[in-house]
């Protein structure tokens, strides 16, 4: 066995295409461990305790640390590393003969600027876009709720829209912001503090053919007291004042009192009709705005395989809204949130990276008291190239209920069909409705 | 609002490329912003100004117009003791922050030497330097006192200076006349032939360039004059070429006009006519004055002064006062002349740095193609080094402008937070001098500045 960590000064990758970096060259024969990180003091930590000793490497500089077979398999690990880092930094503005902006500010082309930097560094970052006149979509989490107020604000007086932070999605005339599904166009607008409430309320709409105008997300804090929904006043303003939107549907959790009662009264002057999905699940949401453009949900008919088995649920989820509608669903059960900050503080989203999940998943189906295992398959623009497929094998070694709520439109990337044929024939239920599914849950447990 | 729904959207993208990929996949123009880390250390002050944001930016645009709105006029003459406040016998300006005799560099040493017995402070050079060690001469920044000097930049009681006025703000500042190349004070050289060309430019050239300006019978308007100069090659501070002989031809008639004596209009017409630098002392003064019009704004985080004393380099901002921030003075790379190299060089000096300050030197390298192999490369290089500075300007410049860059106004008004948050330190043009005193400049090129001043001033702008 031999060990290799190599530090490499001011060479900056952000922390997905580095960890899709170590991933691939862990994978490199003979090779045991490959962590590629910045050394940052929580990326320095984690490879700590993978066993290697970084010494002397600030948050600026790449550390390369390879656990291999023998020295060639060291080797090939490093230039496996090096060879995915050439294919994924190929920065275009550099092929055309001319390095890239280093500050939004000199973003002159752009309407809007899309933040995903470390959590960290976003309040300047977001501030700068807003003083240079772009609209911001800031994916980024771990603003304080401070700063959120303070952009936000700046925002309005400016006539820009804020969506975030920790906003995870959008849809801006057909185009998918983050993760976003490739739904249709058409009359129904939303406007939503949850990203994945918009995912499942656009994609239930699809199953029923109604189609999106606009999404905007807002960021999961915008109805909170200090902010005071600034964003989803806004927001609903903007689809009141667009020819394209018929019906608006707004989703967050229950708001802060007061922020209830501007909402009520913006949606009230919007002079359209309005969806406030306060409180509902996003299936009973999805279905009234149906009804408001003269269409209707389709009936979740999916049944269970195998009888009800008493024991314990088990709801394993990349979406927060998703799990959170889940867990007051069933009732009772283990739910985890994989897309919460504590699982992706140094790593990829699940949405991205499904392989914390999965571990999970396999260890929940080995429990004898686990007698259902609920999860969410999300598609999209962002998304895993193919989430079933990562699952499919895992799920088909379990001898439990397994309950998928497949968040997906027909025109996702990824094959809205395929994927649910492939998590079919692993021996999973498949509904498109988290609603339905949770249902499903609650009924396998419950025999 | 009405401009991000219905209509095609364009994203700038700061972070995860996979995002960028996907908006790429569904037709959407992608900006990439090659976004990297801040200066550590300065994370918790970016995000407390980020929380000021609003504010920052009206303090920052008003610094920005006060910068922009000046008119530098070259009004006249005068000398240094009347013009300065404070400006007895035995004080001695230089470039820079303020800095002791004990650790000054051998250029700004030689300097101070010469100005003493250019004085008559002392009767010889060993005089002078033991009057220097005693602490019996008074060191201020020109910055300090209303003025600014190339390289050593110093000034002493008896030089004349010319007087540049911003009728816009009311303000004014002054400099020395340039010397020319070679053994020359600003360098450190300080023996009888530099002595005896400060005599006569004391004597001579002061006298007759005041009289000319008077006969001219308005002052000459210097953004305009830089402003073409920009056109015809020069970036304003290594390149002067073209600002010097514009100078020239409006003042030649007014000189052919006056009644001294032929010699000594001839001998300033030679002078200037033989020194490319000679109108970098009025372009320093001119950016002196429109800088100082935009000091004071609270909350600014706009950089109205850089400037180097052979030691330390340093950064002032307009929203935090008569306050230094310094760091260590760089070393230049660039190009020498026969004979020399990097180890004959001195540390980054003079308040040139007061031209970039203002959006010129290498702020404005793309307009001076010619000196590009300063910078180390081809046109292709100057064109980079002047797009990289709009990543840290606030504004573009209304005067200055790139033909090549079809006419768009140079970076003006450095913010120092996006200095601090990109790494992207100013590009600054300079002369390179010799770190013995009395032998001059040895070469120019292109220094960065110490990125722990930019750290400090941005700390302290965010009360850290």
């Amino acid at each position: 066995m031999t060990e290799r960590v190599i530090v490499r000064r001011g060479a900056y990758h952000d922390s997905v295409t580095l960890m899709l970096v170590s991933s691939a060259a862990g994978r490199e024969e003979g090779a045991e461990d490959v962590a590629v990180g910045m050394a940052t003091p929580l990326n320095l930590e984690l490879i700590a305790d993978q066993g290697f000793a970084v010494e002397d490497a600030g948050p600026n500089d790449l550390v390369i640390a390879v656990r291999a077979r023998d020295e060639a398999a060291a080797d090939a690990a490093v230039a496996a590393v090096d060879r995915e880092l050439a294919a994924k930094g190929g920065a275009p503005a550099a092929a055309a003969g001319r390095p890239s902006a280093r500050s939004l500010r000199s973003a002159r082309d752009s309407s809007l600027a899309f933040l995903s930097i470390p959590g960290e560094h976003v309040a300047h970052e977001a501030a700068t876009a807003l003083e240079a006149g772009l609209h911001v979509f800031c994916f980024s989490d771990g603003m304080s709720l401070a700063v959120e107020a303070a952009l936000k604000r700046r925002a309005v007086e400016k006539d820009l829209l804020f969506m975030g932070a920790d906003c995870g999605t959008a849809i801006l005339d057909g185009v998918a912001l983050g993760f976003a599904n490739a739904v249709e166009r058409g009359p129904v607008g939303i406007v939503g503090a949850s990203g994945t409430g918009i995912q499942e309320v656009s994609c239930l709409l699809d199953t029923a053919g109604i189609g999106i105008s606009h999404a905007i997300g807002v960021g999961g804090r915008d109805l909170s007291a200090e902010v005071g929904g600034l964003m989803m006043r806004r927001g609903l303003e903007l689809l009141a004042a667009d020819d394209a939107t018929r019906a608006i549907v707004a989703i967050s959790k229950p708001p802060d009192p007061q922020v209830a009662d501007a909402i009520e009264a913006a949606a009230g002057a919007a002079g359209k009709a309005v969806v406030l999905g306060f409180g509902l699940t996003l299936e009973e949401t999805a279905a009234r705005a149906a009804g408001l453009v003269g269409g209707a949900l389709p009936a979740f008919e999916e049944r269970l395989r195998r009888p009800p088995s008493p024991g314990r649920v088990v709801g394993l989820y990349s979406g927060g809204t998703l799990c959170a509608e889940a867990a007051a669903i069933v009732g009772e059960g283990e739910f985890t949130d994989f897309g919460a900050d504590e699982f992706t503080r140094g790593r990829a989203h699940p949405m991205i990276d499904p392989s914390l999940r999965l571990d999970r998943l396999a260890a929940a189906a080995r429990d004898p008291e686990v007698s259902v295992l609920l999860l969410d398959v999300v598609l999209g623009f962002g998304a895993h190239p193919d989430p079933a497929g990562e699952l499919a094998p895992v799920i088909a070694d379990v001898d439990r209920h397994v309950i998928a709520a497949l968040c997906g439109a027909a025109g996702d990337p990824q094959g809205l069909d395929g994927q649910r044929a492939q998590l079919e024939a692993a021996g999973a239920v498949v509904t498109r409705s988290n609603a339905h599914a949770a249902r499903l849950a609650r009924e396998a447990a419950g025999g | 609002m009405a401009d991000l729904l219905g209509r095609p959207l364009a994203v700038a993208n700061a972070g995860v490329d996979l995002f960028a990929d996907e908006l790429e996949r569904q037709g959407v123009p992608v900006e990439r912003v090659e976004w990297r880390p801040p200066e550590p250390g300065t994370e918790e002050a970016l995000q407390r100004l980020a929380l000021e944001a609003a504010a920052i930016a009206h303090a920052n645009d008003e610094a920005v117009e006060r910068l922009q709105a000046a008119q530098p006029m070259l009004a006249g003459v005068g000398t240094a003791r009347d013009l300065l406040p404070d400006m007895h016998e035995r004080a001695i300006l230089h470039a820079g922050p303020p800095i002791d005799w004990a650790e000054m560099s051998g250029p700004l040493r030689g300097a101070v030497i010469g100005a003493a017995v250019h004085e008559g402070l002392a009767e010889s050079r060993e005089a002078a330097e033991r009057l220097a060690a005693r602490g019996e001469l008074e060191f201020a920044p020109c910055h300090e006192r209303g003025a600014v000097g190339p390289m050593a930049g110093v000034v002493s009681a008896s030089m004349p200076m010319v007087v540049v006025e911003n009728p816009a703000h009311g303000n004014r500042a002054c400099c020395t006349f340039n010397e020319g190349l070679g053994k020359v004070l600003r360098y450190g050289a300080n023996d009888d032939e530099v002595l005896e060309r400060l005599g006569w430019i004391r004597d001579v050239l002061a006298r007759v360039f005041a009289r000319a300006l008077d006969r001219l019978g308005e002052p000459i308007d210097l953004r305009a004059m830089t402003a073409q100069a920009l056109q015809m090659g020069d970036e304003g501070h290594n390149r002067n070429r073209a600002g010097t002989s514009l100078l020239l031809r409006s003042l030649l008639p007014a000189l052919i006009e006056l009644d001294d004596p032929s010699a000594d209009v001839a001998a300033v017409a030679r002078f200037i006519a033989g020194n490319d630098h000679f109108y970098l002392n009025l372009t320093m003064p001119a950016a002196k004055a429109a800088a100082d019009a935009a000091a004071g704004i609270d909350g600014s985080s706009i950089v109205v002064a850089m400037a180097r004393n052979g030691t330390e380099f340093g950064v002032r901002l307009s929203g935090t006062g008569d306050r230094w921030f310094t760091g260590p003075s760089g070393m230049i790379d660039g190009l020498y002349l026969p004979g020399f190299g990097p180890e004959d060089a001195n540390p980054d000096i003079g308040d040139s740095s007061i031209t970039e300050t203002v959006g010129l030197g290498g702020f404005a390298m793309a307009a001076a193609p010619a000196i590009v192999r300063f910078v180390g490369g081809g046109a292709e290089d100057a064109l980079e080094a002047t797009r990289a500075m709009y990543d840290i300007a606030w504004s573009e410049s209304r005067s200055y402008q790139i033909p090549a860059l079809g006419f768009r106004g140079t970076p003006v008004g450095i913010d120092a937070r996006e200095v601090v948050a990109t790494r992207v330190l100013p590009f600054v043009n300079t002369g390179i001098a010799h770190r013995e005193p009395g032998v001059g400049q040895i070469g120019a090129g292109l220094v960065e500045p110490p990125m722990e001043a930019f750290a400090k001033a941005v700390r302290a702008l965010a009360g850290q």
